[in-house]
């Protein structure tokens, strides 16, 4: 819009001519992965393939980062994962960090919950950080890694599915030209045109009510919190969200009546009182209005042929709960490593199905978490509306009312019910069984220094690791396979014993990790066939 | 089946009639407030979804039922 500048078009990129255009007559360029969609989504992606050794064309139809602060807020997962991409830090140093969430009701508050209630995790619960910014580190993280061609103002117009890949037909402002690609990943967002060229529905719900973003900036002294309001003083009847960004920009989100005129509701003329009797004051200025009426929907197969879907056109969600950007996150990673094994022909294309399942099942419960947190701010019925009620002013008695107050639950990474995981023979009392993510935990190296677990993985090489808690008769890791040990004469020290505690673990106690990050098999006692097997499992290879 | 229908409390009549005697003199709007707060305050004391589904489901039989028979009634 108009009016917003300070944080903006700082990341224009130019249109360049690339040698496979000038192919005129002779065969079409080859390429192992094309990747459609230059966000969030896709430059993760491209980075974590290009970092296993891929060679990766990512194409963009625009030429620039896209306005508005859009998605803002970023999980610990997704920071875990940016971590291994290389970009965490700038990601966190930029970000305002945050975990406290504050519920009120009326002019009071209700409760408050902490995301993040224990210590000893490298990263926080979320970070805030407007998505343009996040974009524009990928950006300069592609540019670092020669595997990714990054060609900007790069449409796809057509697409042929062929047997061993997809024929791409590609404009830009030189005229079209085609590529060949064994595989195609669509990062091209909701209105995925790839989408609509392979023919796939995108059924769903749709939510009548409106909701309204604001991006402010001011110089406020309210702490980095993020505050939601149920029938606010200053804008009755509706709910209300307030969360600080970096910059002194604030993200302020307003339920509107289904009704509302959306054209009349967005005039900055309009917002600005709404925004001066929840503030209390006018000094702040608008960096981007958005109007919005969301859907709950996914395609029903993620994969078709050799054209694959991550993120939002795959998958969309309401906005509450920070699912949307972070579960397309979840979906490159979880792709990455699978693609990269399929492409090296070291596993079969069957290991993608995993993809499908895994992810499919992700997007289906942050579908379900999302409507739930929706239909609890925007109730249908008068019946539904009596029991939010009931339940907003149980809460300010009860413990179990204020657990039943949704106002957004937020994204935690899913477990997956998945093929690949080899299920539980022995006894656990806890830590993370297969299908979970690994949890982060403070250790000290050999020399004294300060590390954590998230880290030892990296330095590991986010490949197949053996998580191992010593007891001096270390099992031989199959080829290919890192290992990290805790204990002995060699490995990490787990001083606080933190480590232990949530990985259940005793000497002896080993964890197969997954290149992703997930639990593929534990074991009391690892036996080398018994790792054999899991490793199998894991791969798609059985 | 979780749900217990055997009788459960040693004067019944007590009980339905500190329910009926919670409603007097409310408005049906009052009322309907009062059941959906009740309703959350047991389902939480319960605190077993199996319990819960199977006692939303025997409510909602009653609720087929009745309306079968005016349906009946009225043929």
């Amino acid at each position: 819009m108009a009016q917003a500048n300070t944080a903006q078009a700082k990341t224009q990129f130019g249109y360049r001519r690339h040698p496979d255009q000038d192919r005129a007559g002779a065969k079409m360029a080859e390429h192992p992965v094309v990747v459609v969609g230059a966000g969030p989504v896709g430059l993760s992606l491209a980075i974590d393939l290009a970092q296993r050794g891929q060679r990766v064309v990512l194409l963009d139809d625009a030429d620039r980062i896209g306005e508005g602060s859009r998605a803002i807020c970023f999980s610990k997962r997704s920071l875990e994962f940016w971590d291994r991409l290389g970009v965490g830090d700038r990601m966190v140093d930029k970000g305002v960090v945050w975990s406290v969430g504050k519920i009120f009701h009326g002019a009071s508050q209700l409760y408050q919950f902490n995301l993040l209630p224990e210590e000893g995790h490298k990263r926080p619960a979320f970070i805030n950080l407007q998505q343009f910014y996040a974009e524009a580190y990928l950006v300069d993280r592609v540019e670092q890694l020669p595997g990714i061609d990054l060609r900007w103002r790069n449409k796809v117009i057509a697409l042929e599915s062929r047997n061993d890949g997809v024929a791409l037909t590609i404009a830009t402002p030189d005229g079209s030209y085609q590529v060949h690609a064994g595989f195609v990943v669509a990062c091209d967002g909701a209105r995925s045109s790839l989408r609509q060229m392979v023919g796939a529905d995108f059924a769903g719900q749709v939510f009548e009510d409106q909701f309204l973003i604001a991006d402010v900036k001011m110089t406020a002294a309210f702490p980095t919190e993020r505050w939601f309001w149920f029938d606010p003083p200053f804008h009755a009847g509706r709910s209300a969200l307030l969360h600080k960004q970096p910059d002194d920009i604030w993200r302020i989100d307003l339920q509107l009546n289904p009704d509302a005129d959306p054209v009349a509701e967005k005039r900055p003329e309009n917002v600005r009182p709404r925004i001066e009797r929840m503030l209390g004051h006018d000094k702040f200025e608008f960096e981007w209005i958005s109007l919005y009426k969301f859907q709950c929907r996914r395609m029903a197969k993620f994969i078709h042929g050799r054209v694959i879907f991550a993120g939002d056109s795959a998958h969309q969600v309401s906005p509450f709960g920070a699912r949307g950007a972070n579960s397309g996150l979840e979906d490159a990673e979880n792709l990455a490593w699978k693609l990269d094994r399929v492409l090296r022909g070291i596993s079969p294309e069957g290991l993608l199905e995993s993809y499908h399942v895994e992810r499919s099942a992700a997007a289906d419960e942050n579908i379900r978490e999302s409507t739930r947190s929706t239909d609890f701010m925007a109730p249908v019925t008068r019946q539904e509306a009596r029991l939010r009620e009931a339940v907003l002013s149980l809460a300010r008695d009860t413990e179990f009312g204020k657990r039943m107050v949704n106002g957004g639950r937020l994204s935690v990474p899913s477990i997956y019910d998945t093929p690949l995981s080899t299920g539980d023979q022995d006894q656990w009392r806890g830590g993370p069984r297969p299908g979970a993510s690994m949890p982060d935990a403070p250790m000290t190296s050999r020399d004294g220094g300060s590390t954590y677990l998230t880290e030892a993985f990296i330095r590991q090489g986010t490949r197949f690791t053996l998580l191992a808690f010593s007891n001096g008769a270390d099992v031989a890791v199959p080829d290919g396979v890192g290992t990290i040990r805790v204990g002995g004469d060699d490995g990490l020290v787990d001083a606080k014993g933190l480590a232990g505690r949530r990985y259940d673990a005793v000497p002896g106690t080993a964890y197969l990790l997954r290149p992703d990050g997930y639990v593929a098999a534990r074991f009391r006692k690892a036996s080398r066939p018994a790792l054999d097997a899991a490793l199998a499992r894991a791969s798609g290879q059985n | 089946m979780a749900l217990s229908t055997s009788s459960n409390f040693a004067r019944p009549d007590d009980a339905f009639r500190a329910v009926v005697e919670a409603h007097r003199g409310l408005t049906d709007a009052q009322s309907a407030d009062l059941d959906a707060a009740l309703v959350l305050v047991l389902a939480n004391h319960i605190g077993d979804i199996d319990v819960l589904r199977e006692a939303i489901a025997l409510a909602k039989r009653r609720l087929l039922d009745a309306s079968q028979q005016q349906q009946q009634q009225q043929q």
